[in-house]
């Protein structure tokens, strides 16, 4: 559908150096602002807000990963305690007891393909959703969102028969399905609210060129809307890696994923503290050093607010 | 170009996604119906609404939909303000910006069972919790969270896990903004609080929409966090409707009064989600 | 022989090539052949379902022995939380899932189970010695004389306290305490300025949590969950005798943060030596005894749990016991390796890899009669007085139509079970009076039986 003049918005009459980013792909995003110094005493004080802040946020892991380095005793002892040797014991245990890499391999391949064919059925939705408005265009985006809505406690049985009756129990597969069904809705309204942002002129133009389909969306859609896709990708990977309900009740011996080595973990008879962080470290650390590295990348992908 | 013939090539996409959700949907709506205890495989057979009326009449269900509803409104309240300010404050240079921002968003990464059990121990323990022991230096008694204010301590859990997670699409839209107008405004004398006030906040419009319907959706199925720390108590205190699912129907292995629940979790759902558009939706249009 | 070759006049090569052609033949077929012979060998892979406490995860490491001693069957192990373990393997076994060749199961779903005919009976010979296991934990696992579950780890509850604080209040705690006796010492006890609580109990909501030893005190208290009728008794004057003194004593003499306490938390506690009292399993003896992980295991003393009115039900019984699905294809593998791990060559391997303190206990005469497991356990006399003392059948003054020391054995149990246990917890926190409480506990319970048919009000 067309969009009205009044729609139009004078950014986009800016050279195109001087457009916000999400639309033009060939923009640096800014790094520092171009203004006079601010005052350094406003400098400091926002530093000194922010680090307390981030170090406040962050201490309950700061102190999951000192306590995967504690004795069982220390991990209880009152008071907490700051200062011990540290032990490499409950990763020896970890390794022993456990299968790491299988299950990470597991979360891997599970997180990645539901991902990636969460991508792939949600893209093409959100496109039509984006660029062939209808009238239900919006009642079909509420509903999708009710039916995540449902609680995953009350799905349990059905989604637990049909994997039996189609033997997926145990399998990738299955994991793969249920997380990609999960996540879907969310990735159709983020990649939805990512497309709106590309102004349908550019997509007019190409195939006023003569581009086919494929082309346009190759060529066109793909560069502006690649940080949608990766900013959306990463979220639902992330979703993913942290699924424990569904991987706990469809795995038994060969699927498992790292959620559900750490419910192996909390013991009901006997103290766990510190395998529990040794375990739980190994188990988030993939996803939160991932996390770390392509921040930028989401940074760069989620410009919702860059249409005005 | 003919505008149908995209239209045609993406319905099968549309298509498929009606379907992917349609079928727990439907063997949801069936399973409520019926009678399906999974202890006593011979009682079968059509149950009308007697799954929902079961349900709905538990003497905890009205708790579980306020607690709910709290749950929401107070994560939403706490992670949305918050959210914003945080994005606000890191979003000019200072040394160390790049780690700060890092630090911000890892609690998203944790595990809810892990966020769950590391709070409960390590933090509100009353005796061996670190909160236990800062309030102690203060010379004040150590509160016992869990115990006397369970549901505030099952917000507080879930608002530290959803923080990050509004800050960082705060923090993005706020790095898409037009640096030409916050320039303008600047020269014309805007005070900080007015540049917030109709720069920034304006801008944020759709993020915060974005973020409100996303929370919900997750929000409304909490349930790893209750499991691990209160176990729904002390007394209904903490329990949601979620949990009050898993209570019934779960630990009784009867799948017709959990999905009779789990409908009626969507309804209560839809019903939020309503009063939520008519709040922030027209900001999702824009 | 390759098309090429044969179309040429024969060369020298043509010899060397039917050479390798033949080699490669036979090797194929003899590749073939073992193939089809590995085939044939394949091992039986057995999915085994177990709980993630110290005696299961010990047999997962031991379990190399049992695959060394039978090449044919490879063992998979999927540990999983008590919860979610009963969730995984009861949604298993009453879909006929097959996905656990073997499942850990407790003494709630035995007997359960063995009725439904969801158990393969498990057959046994004179080397395994199935008189030797203990009479009460044989008669839970058992359905008409029939064995359906084999126990691998036992337990019962029993009282363990600090002996030097004791002295000091001059005290002497004797081997059968009444539940009076233990409050006056707890009030003697209790300590809170200088770290000390009086006694620890369980107080986190959940069937198997605050309820297992609450039960115990309704049993002893002359109570019952149902009568005859299957009417609920929850305000019944033994369950509020009970409630009320359980309620009363830990407010007065009981750490903060009881009504989220449980099993691990008080271990902690106990272990510092904050807890001047404590009843629980009897697995806790063990570790509360331990110099390597108590900083007060010399001082630790233990005695049967106490009793009130009566002795019957005061201390419970529960047990974590191998068992196959009935239906199962591997019952043969699965048989195997159920008879080894229960038997008493596996308690001499373990004694003899980590020593008698650490053998799963509770199960067999014969690993109390042993003179080095006495010695290596202070408690093993009171924890098989305990064990011998908590018979399933048994356990409630007025008779009773279920069976269960501290939990009833049917399938509504847990949703009951749960639901008063955060009752009680919630009148321990404060914010309701035991009265409501139990009248709740009441309602639900009236509720849960109606719907399962066994109770018409």
């Amino acid at each position: 559908m067309e969009r009205l003049p009044m729609e139009r918005l004078p950014t986009e009459r800016l050279p195109i150096e001087r457009q916000p980013m999400a639309r033009n792909p060939l923009a640096r995003a800014p790094t520092t602002t171009r203004r006079p110094a601010p005052f350094p005493l406003a400098t400091a004080v926002r530093a000194v807000a922010a680090w307390a802040v981030a170090l406040l946020l962050f201490f309950p892991i700061a102190w999951l990963g000192l306590t995967a380095f504690k004795t069982e005793l220390q991990a209880v002892a009152v008071p907490p305690q700051w200062l011990f040797t540290p032990t490499l014991e409950n990763f020896h245990e970890v390794q022993a007891r456990s299968d790491y890499l299988l299950y990470a391999r597991n979360s891997v391949v599970t997180s990645v393909l539901s991902t990636v064919l969460g991508l792939l059925l949600a893209a093409p939705a959100a496109y039509a959703m984006a660029f062939f408005r209808g009238r239900w265009t919006r009642d079909i985006l509420m509903w999708m969102l009710s039916t995540k809505m449902m609680p995953a406690v009350g799905a349990l049985v059905p989604i637990y028969v049909l994997a039996q009756k189609s033997q997926l129990l145990d399998t990738q597969a299955a994991l793969i399905i249920v997380f990609a069904l999960s996540n879907l809705p969310i990735m159709v309204w983020m990649l939805y609210s990512h497309f709106r942002d590309i102004p349908p002129e550019i997509l007019e133009a190409a195939r006023m060129d003569g581009a086919t389909l494929w082309q346009e969306v190759r060529l066109v859609l793909l560069p502006l809307g690649m940080g949608g896709l990766a900013s959306t990708g990463l979220l639902c990977l992330v979703l993913s890696w942290n699924e424990a309900f569904w991987s706990l009740n469809l795995s038994a011996a060969k699927a498992g994923t790292l959620a559900t080595l750490i419910a192996s973990y909390s013991s009901p008879e006997g103290l766990f503290w510190a395998k529990l962080s040794a375990a739980s470290l190994m188990a988030i650390a993939p996803i939160v050093v991932f996390g770390w590295f392509s921040q930028k990348q989401l940074v760069q992908g989620l410009t919702f607010g860059a249409v005005k | 170009m003919n505008r149908s013939i995209p239209r045609l090539l993406l319905a099968p996409a549309v298509g498929t996604l009606f379907l992917w959700m349609i079928v727990p949907l439907g063997m949801t709506i069936y399973f409520s119906l019926v009678r399906y205890n999974l202890m006593q495989p011979d009682q079968t057979g059509f149950a009308g609404l007697e799954n929902f009326s079961f349900f709905v009449t538990d003497p905890s269900f009205g708790t579980a939909v306020v607690n709910t509803l709290l749950l929401l409104g107070s994560v939403i309240a706490i992670t949305v303000p918050i959210g914003v300010a945080l994005a606000l404050l890191i979003n000019e240079p200072f040394p160390g910006r790049g780690i700060v921002r890092v630090l911000l968003i890892s609690p998203f990464f944790v595990m809810p069972t892990v966020n769950a059990l590391l709070w409960k121990n390590m933090m509100m323990n009353p005796i061996y919790g670190v909160l236990a022991q800062v309030w102690t230096c203060f010379g004040a008694q150590p509160v016992d969270w869990l115990t006397d204010h369970p549901l505030f301590s099952v917000i507080v859990m879930v608002a530290w896990q959803w923080l990050p997670f509004a800050t960082l699409i705060f923090m993005t839209a706020l790095q898409g903004m037009d640096r030409e107008q916050l320039e303008a405004a600047r020269m014309d004398g805007a005070t900080y609080l007015q540049q917030v006030r109709f720069l920034y906040l304006p801008h944020l419009g759709r993020s915060v929409a974005v973020v409100v319907m996303i929370e919900l959706i997750f929000l409304l199925g909490v349930f790893a966090e209750i499991y691990t720390t209160t176990a729904g108590g002390p007394g209904d205190a903490s329990t949601n409707v979620t949990f009050l699912i898993f209570k019934q129907a779960l630990l009784n292995f009867d799948a017709g009064v959990a999905s009779a629940g789990a409908l009626f979790a969507v309804l209560l759902a839809n019903i939020v989600a309503v009063f939520l558009i008519r709040m922030v939706g027209k900001n999702l249009d824009r | 022989m390759p098309r090429f070759l044969r179309a040429q006049r024969p060369r020298p090569t043509t010899s060397v090539a039917a050479l390798l052609a033949a080699m490669s033949t036979v090797a194929g077929l003899t590749g073939l052949a073992g193939a089809a012979q590995a085939q044939a060998q394949a091992p039986t892979e057995l999915v085994i379902a177990t709980v993630n406490n110290g005696h299961m995860i010990e047999m997962q490491k031991l379990s190399k022995h049992f695959e060394e001693a039978n090449p044919d069957i490879k063992l998979k192990w999927v540990t999983l939380e008590e919860g979610v373990l009963r969730q995984r393997v009861t949604t298993d076994i009453a879909t006929k899932g097959g996905q656990f060749d073997v499942m850990t199961i407790g003494l709630y779903e035995a007997p359960i189970w063995g009725r439904k005919g969801w158990l393969q009976e498990l057959k046994t010979d004179a080397a395994y010695d199935v008189d030797d296991l203990l009479p009460t934990v044989r008669s839970g696992v058992s359905v008409d004389g029939k064995l359906f579950a084999a126990p691998f780890y036992a337990e019962s509850s029993m009282l363990m306290y600090r002996k030097d604080l004791a002295d000091k209040a001059g005290v002497k705690v004797d081997d059968h305490p009444t539940w009076t006796q233990v409050k006056d010492l707890a009030a003697k006890i209790h300590d809170p300025k200088h770290g000390v609580y009086g006694i620890c109990l369980r107080g986190k909501p959940g069937w198997g949590d605050n309820m297992a030893f609450i039960t115990t005190l309704v049993n002893t208290f002359g109570g019952q969950w149902f009568d005859m009728q299957w009417k609920p008794q929850l305000e019944s004057k033994p369950w509020k005798d009970a409630t009320a003194f359980y309620v009363d004593l830990l407010k007065q003499y009981g750490p903060p943060g009881s009504a989220s306490n449980s099993f691990n938390e008080i271990l902690a506690l106990t272990n510092a030596g904050k807890c001047g009292m404590w009843v629980d399993a009897t697995i806790a003896a063990s570790f509360v005894s331990d110099p390597r992980q108590s900083q007060v295991a010399a001082q630790m003393a233990f005695a049967q749990a106490p009793t009130m009115n009566t002795p019957k039900g005061a201390n419970w019984l529960w047990s974590w016991n191998l068992a196959i699905p009935a239906g199962s294809r591997k019952v043969a593998a699965a048989q195997k390796f159920i008879t080894w791990s229960t038997s008493k060559d596996y308690i001499q391997l373990v004694a003899k890899t980590q020593g008698w303190a650490k053998v799963p206990t509770g199960t067999r005469r014969s690993t109390y009669a042993n003179p080095e497991f006495q010695k290596a356990a202070r408690f093993a006399a009171a924890e098989k007085a305990a064990i011998d003392s908590a018979s399933p059948n048994d356990a409630t003054l007025p008779k009773s139509p279920y069976v269960g020391v501290q939990f009833a054995a049917i399938p509504e149990f847990q949703a009951i079970g749960i639901a008063v246990g955060q009752q009680l917890s919630a009148a321990l926190a404060g914010r309701t009076t035991v009265d409501a409480a139990l009248k709740a506990g009441q309602t639900t319970a009236e509720r849960e039986l109606t719907k399962a048919g066994y109770y018409r009000k």
